[in-house]
């Protein structure tokens, strides 16, 4: 059984998802919400300036959804790869 | 009939916290009987069999301290958009969380994070320097949850502060002994529910009162209910500049400064002993990471409100105070007064409070505890929300001193006393140890909250920075490099940590000769050091590293084993 499973694939794939998400999680916060804060504030959404927005709300709910994508992608990963249980 | 609905509406607020505060914590407690801790196993990790969702209600009531609960929004008032620091620091930490460490951790399956350290750097000294760090970040974190019961009692019950700490002392311990994880668990599912609720109502109320948006989220980017079309935003920035205070959207902090806080506090978050070990209860790895997505959206719903109740509590509070007459106040300010928390020094006699940024003018000090536990007064709101913040603030710190003081007394009786000390200590007597090391542990804690050693406050924050520079790394490299070994490891904990506690209390304190904010290293602040500290730690480890032995085979099998999900056994003690 366990010759047919494929550990380094797997792990491949997984830090591959991570870093992917990583990215993205590094982008909103530190990106949009303070490096690139005071460009961005020059945009307005309603009563929010956009980078004021992104440090106060918008990267909060950009990391629940990052953790739920990841989730679902290391399920699929764990089918594929005959680890789910 | 009509008198009695009368009555019940006018109730006093010191009635109303009586009655909220006496029916949680009878649930507490009943809920604590109930789920007693029968064996180690249980008093350690629950007997891991805990459901995501339950893992994600207590893991968000163990994170959201007095500082979430409390603080939290006051701060943010205060500090306007440097305030995200803390949104983004202590939410961003759960991506890290549930991505780098979670899964592996659970995994692994073990009791402790000592016994991760201990277990995957093979050695006894790994495992000391790792009980060594969780009882600093621990105790530096938990000595501020003691201060803020004591608080909460003292302003909403008018009992003496010190009386409040003991009171809180005695729930805490009625059930972290008794139910250990356990009893803990359960008790936080239901605090989380206490909190949330208590939380959310005003910021609710005041929304619509403010904006005529229900929603606080989008409320305080809506504009003002008063038919003026102007943002609510737009407001606060102008009141702000009339008074001589930074625009509230721009903030006042160095760039650097700001991105050193935010990323200390995101990887000091996942570097928690407390947080951690939450991972540890729950039956599978895919279990463990969608536990921390739960966890994280039941803490975003409190963290992506707290932003707009600061704003509703700032433009409230300064339309109230500013340039009016001191004899005009209304009632709640007369009430916080006596405590110390808000004060008026009528600098130039005219009988009129100016509120304004330049110290030498400025009439009013107010603390930042006082935002949220004063803001439903401030909106005039009935008594029972009033009531109910008191009762959600102790719920906040209750939950979290508990989940603390179960990591203390497990490092103490597990990693000391069951690995290192008395390896033949039987179940039986571990689990009296247990409860033992967490009797003294709530002593201390008392000890600490009743005689603060003044820089509580500052040390909480801080207990972030000590975490990031001990602990990330170590699990960090432990997971993802296979060749890393315990002599790296173990270098690289001590010089973190041990740099952070040479900066915080040089800047903080005043050891070492001291300094001012001109003396900070590349300009950085001692809540931000951690990520220079962590940075130095990974430096060192890799460095040693490289100059000593690969780890032994066994253990490198083991770090490939805890990288596949599937078979991950219940916790256990070997």
């Amino acid at each position: 059984m366990k010759s047919k499973k494929d550990p380094k694939g797997y792990w491949r794939a997984n830090i591959k998802y991570v870093l992917i998400l990583l990215a993205i999680w590094f982008t909103v916060s530190y990106g949009a919400g303070i490096i690139f804060k005071d460009e961005l504030n020059t945009i307005k959404i309603g009563g929010f300036k956009l980078g004021f927005w992104f440090a106060q709300q918008g990267s909060m709910y950009v990391f629940v959804i990052l953790i739920f994508v990841y989730v679902k992608l290391m399920n699929n990963l764990d089918k594929k790869f005959g680890y789910d249980e | 009939m009509m008198n009695n609905l009368f009555l019940i509406a006018g109730m006093e607020v010191q009635t109303w916290t009586y009655i909220l505060v006496g029916i949680t914590f009878a649930i507490y407690i009943g809920i604590a009987i109930w789920s007693r801790a029968g064996s180690t196993k249980e008093f350690y990790v629950a007997g891991g069999g805990v459901s995501p969702l339950a893992n994600g209600m207590a893991t968000a009531a163990d994170w959201m301290s007095a500082a979430s609960f409390i603080s939290m929004a006051g701060i943010i008032s205060f500090a306007g958009y440097d305030g995200a620091v803390y949104l983004m620091g202590w939410t961003g930490g759960y991506v890290l969380l549930a991505l780098l460490l979670a899964p592996y951790l659970r995994k692994f399956g073990k009791f402790t994070v000592p016994d991760f350290i201990g277990d995957r750097y093979y050695s006894n000294t790994a495992r000391l320097v790792g009980v060594i760090c969780a009882l600093i970040v621990s105790f530096t974190y938990v000595a501020g949850q003691m201060r803020g019961v004591g608080l909460v009692f003292s302003r909403f019950l008018e009992v003496d502060i010190n009386t409040g700490v003991i009171i809180g002392m005695i729930i805490v311990l009625f059930y972290a002994v008794l139910g250990g994880m356990k009893g803990i668990t359960y008790t936080q599912v239901a605090q989380y529910c206490v909190l949330i609720f208590a939380f959310m109502v005003p910021a609710i109320f005041i929304s619509i009162q403010m904006t005529g948006n229900p929603i606080p989220q989008l409320g305080f980017g809506s504009t003002l209910s008063d038919g003026s079309g102007t943002y609510l935003l737009d407001k606060l920035d102008g009141l702000s500049t009339d008074l001589g205070f930074n625009e509230y959207t721009e903030g006042s902090k160095t760039t650097l400064d700001i991105f050193a806080i935010t990323l200390a506090l995101m990887v000091g978050t996942a570097g928690l002993p407390h947080v951690i070990v939450r991972f540890f209860t729950v039956k599978r790895v895919k279990d463990a990471r969608k536990s921390a997505g739960l966890a994280l959206l039941l803490i975003v719903i409190l963290y992506s409100t707290a932003p707009a109740v600061s704003v509703f509590a700032r433009t409230n509070m300064i339309e109230t105070v500013s340039n009016q007459p001191y004899t005009a106040m209304p009632e709640w300010f007369k009430k916080w007064e006596t405590t110390g928390l808000i004060s008026f020094t009528d600098k130039n006699n005219d009988g009129i409070i100016q509120y304004v940024a330049d110290e030498s003018k400025n009439e009013l000090i107010v603390d930042n505890d006082i935002m949220v536990l004063a803001n439903p007064e401030i909106a005039k709101l009935p008594n029972w929300v009033i009531a109910l913040v008191a009762a959600g603030a102790l719920a906040a710190a209750l939950s979290t001193a508990a989940g603390l003081l179960l990591v203390i007394s497990s490092s103490v009786s597990h990693d000391l006393i069951k690995k290192m000390i008395n390896p033949k200590i039987t179940e039986k007597g571990e689990l009296i140890a247990a409860r033992l090391s967490a009797v003294v542990a709530v002593c201390v804690a008392g000890y600490f909250g009743i005689n603060p050693p003044g820089f509580v406050a500052a040390t909480v924050a801080l207990a972030f920075g000590l975490a990031a520079a001990s602990f990330f790394p170590a699990i960090i490299l432990g997971i993802f490099y296979k060749k890393m070994n315990k002599e790296g490891a173990v270098a690289g904990m001590i010089v973190g940590i041990t740099t952070m506690l040479f900066y915080m209390t040089k800047f903080k304190f005043g050891w070492f000769g001291g300094g001012e904010k001109a003396d900070w290293w590349f300009g950085i602040s001692p809540e931000g050091f951690g990520t220079i500290a962590m940075l130095l730690n990974f430096i060192v480890s890799v460095t040693i590293m490289k100059f000593t032995k690969v780890p032994p085979k066994e253990v490198q099998d083991l770090v490939e084993n805890i990288r596949i999900p599937s078979g991950a056994n219940e916790a256990v003690s070997h």
